[in-house]
């Protein structure tokens, strides 16, 4: 039999003593021991904690993300086109072993094996070879910090052992303010909003910054001359900060509203847990994580349209539609994540999607809110749609029809949009509300809204600017926290 | 051994295939270029005749995000349906003006339209009308808006319209709105009224 043949094979190579002419009863002796032992090791291996994947976080005023790093060779790598997408426009061709690159108005040229780079007409040397897999374009991490303002004009701050790179000026500064009274509370000032996850063990505090580009706050270890809160200590890793609060007390955490700071302070006796023993299993409640009392996050579907062959409209002959509603649609996530929301974006990168597919991501999500995203040329401002249909629509007792799903949220959908141009005018951000005929608002069973950015005072420029989308998506994300007890809940 | 005679012959013939389909190519490259210049400036119908009525066209203006009614006298026919066309024709030739506050190509015609009692109406677009759109969702709503009101409002007993274009269903005017529902009229009305 073959299969008794290998067997005899892999135990022996085990040096298990196993002669040629073995007795029927012994094989199956032998079978049953290798098994057990094959067994055996694919549960250690199984058991065995996965390895944490590495990944880079990026930092920059268009785009918060993080990508995976491969090591090769003995040395990390990261895709250069995955690297650049998020940040501009870029296109890739591969020749052979020649990879082109535009960035933007930048041309480069890769040779894969070779460590010599044109970037811009110009030679770049790299400190490892340049690697092709898959047709994407690999760099050695270590040459970021030369090879990135190549690119973007501006400075890149790589930190390498911590694998977090910054893009311009984003870093967020904390600042500490001890309040000795009693109970002793630590307010943690935070140049803009951030929302770390937050948890507790003995003795201690944590709060992981996953995207937020926290940066250190000078010192990596600093201590209070207090009997409850002792010290604070930084550190990063992996593409994350982490900021350990130590006590002798069990800790917990609120954030103010506007999410820029946040005050540590020891939990009261009375919802102390009740059990004793090392562990403190309940994590802290970030305040306004759970706004209104609702244990359930609000998913938020936010949905860039357009995307791929379908470049939606042009708003200049290099600046396509799909491009800019990507950038808003990373910022309005980011907006959207650190008041306490969950978020999905439909698309993260230059991929298409059809209407329908993007209308049931949404409905299987259950979302409580979707927000699809457009720009226009022409106009000013913002402009605010909800689906133009019947607020009863057709329906046949719990079904309804697909192109008026849209109608028994309409009501809902409409106080998103009201609250959305209230929002905007309170900052004296210019909009309009308005219905459309717009797919796949109308397929969306949900309270749905389609906002569509047209340029501000600086014309067409102001389209991808950051600091245009940020207002923007602010006042958006502000206003959909202000309407979210309307909204449902994830399960 | 193939005969010198026939090689030669056999060559001769392969040249005159490969120059034939060359020449063919060039042909069919000019008549497409002919046929879509054609298409793009000569009229689709001849001029109306009839008797002159006022009619509110319902004009769309970009700026004010609106629709504003405007009187126009025109020729119409007496024939339902090509008044129904004359009265479209109109709205598209205040859009083709120079300075127009919603400005569509001056290719755009509408090919037809379909009265379906009771109460539906299609109106079928030509291409350049939907393909030289601008692309906007507020550009292209209004459109839409500006189609379906000044038809419902000057033809009576109209309460529903679709859009084809040349013929068929189309997803989208010019990405965004969409054309493959059927539009209410007293939808459009009250939204236009908010």
């Amino acid at each position: 039999m073959r299969w008794s043949k290998k067997l005899q094979f892999s135990v022996s190579s085990s040096q298990l003593s196993v002669e040629g002419g073995v007795l029927r009863t012994e094989n199956w002796e032998l079978r049953t021991r290798t098994l057990a032992i094959l067994l055996a090791i694919v549960m250690l291996l199984s058991a065995a904690p996965a390895a944490e994947e590495k990944h880079i976080s990026v930092y920059s005023p268009v785009a918060i993300y993080t990508l995976p790093v491969l090591d090769r060779a003995g040395r990390e790598y990261v895709g250069l086109l995955e690297l650049l997408e998020p940040l501009g426009r870029v296109s890739s061709q591969l020749d052979g072993r020649r990879w082109e690159l535009r960035y933007n108005a930048v041309d480069a040229e890769f040779v894969a094996g070779k460590t010599r780079a044109r970037i811009h007409g110009r030679n770049f040397d790299f400190a490892a070879p340049f690697l092709i897999e898959n047709s994407r374009g690999l760099v050695p991490l270590t040459s970021l910090n030369a090879l990135l303002p190549r690119f973007l004009g501006t400075s890149a701050n790589f930190r390498e052992s911590a694998r977090r790179l910054f893009v311009g000026d984003v870093g967020i500064q904390i600042s500490f303010q001890l309040d000795a009274s009693n109970p002793s509370r630590l307010a943690l000032n935070f140049s803009a909003p951030v929302n770390p996850t937050i948890s507790t063990e003995p003795g201690k505090l944590r709060m992981v910054f996953k995207r937020d580009p926290v940066v250190s706050p000078g010192s990596q270890l600093i201590s209070f001359a207090n009997k409850v809160i002792t010290q604070a200590s930084y550190s990063e890793d992996n593409g994350d900060a982490e900021l350990d609060i130590a006590a002798n007390e069990p800790l917990m955490a609120s954030f103010s509203s506007d999410r820029r700071t946040i005050v540590v302070s020891a939990v009261p006796p009375a919802t102390t847990p009740a059990v004793s023993g090392t562990q403190n299993p309940a994590p802290a409640p970030p305040a306004a994580n759970v706004a209104s009392g609702n244990s359930h996050r609000v998913l938020a579907v936010v949905d860039p349209a357009h995307g791929g062959d379908e470049r939606g409209a042009a708003l200049t002959d290099k600046l396509a539609e799909k491009d800019v509603t990507l950038g808003f649609a990373r910022l309005l996530r980011h907006e959207l994540e650190i008041r306490g929301f969950a978020v999905t974006l439909l698309r993260e990168g230059d991929t298409s999607l059809t209407l329908d597919q993007r209308a049931a991501a949404a409905n299987v999500a259950r979302a409580g809110i979707y927000i699809s995203l457009h720009a226009v040329s022409q106009g000013s401002g913002a402009r605010v749609y909800t689906a133009l249909l019947p607020v009863e629509g057709t329906s046949k007792g719990v079904f309804h029809a697909w192109n008026a799903a849209q109608s028994p949220a309409l009501p809902v959908s409409r106080i998103v949009s009201a609250a959305i141009v209230a929002e905007m005018q309170k900052r004296e951000f210019p909009v309009q509300a308005s219905s459309a005929s717009l797919r796949p608002l109308n397929n969306v069973f949900m309270p749905a809204v389609a906002v569509e950015l047209a340029p501000g005072e600086d014309g067409i420029a102001d389209l991808t600017s950051a600091n245009y989308q940020q207002r923007a998506a602010s006042a958006i994300a502000d206003a959909i926290v202000s309407v979210r007890d309307r909204l449902g809940a994830q399960p | 051994m193939i005969p010198r005679h026939l090689l030669i012959g056999v060559a001769a013939l392969l040249l005159l295939v490969v120059s034939m389909g060359i020449y063919l190519r060039h042909m069919r490259r000019q008549a497409g270029q002919f046929e879509s210049s054609a298409a793009d400036t000569l009229p689709v119908t001849p001029p109306a005749s009839g008797p002159t009525e006022t009619v509110t066209l319902y004009v769309a203006d970009d700026a004010a995000g609106a629709l504003r009614p405007r009187a126009a006298q025109i020729p119409l026919p007496g024939g339902r349906q090509q008044r129904a066309e004359e009265l479209l024709r109109a709205l598209l030739r205040i859009y083709q003006q120079p300075g127009a506050l919603h400005p569509l190509a001056p290719a755009a015609d509408i090919r037809s339209i379909y009265l379906v009692d009771p109460g539906a109406a299609v109106i079928d677009l030509n291409a350049a009308f939907a393909d030289q759109h601008r692309s906007g969702i507020l550009s292209e709503q209004l459109t839409v808006n500006s189609l379906v009101e000044t038809l419902a409002r000057n033809v009576p007993g109209v309460n529903r319209v679709n859009i084809l274009v040349e013929g068929k269903t189309r997803e989208t005017l010019a990405g965004h709105a969409d054309l493959t529902e059927t539009f209410d009229v007293t939808t459009i009305e009250q939204a236009g009224n908010q």
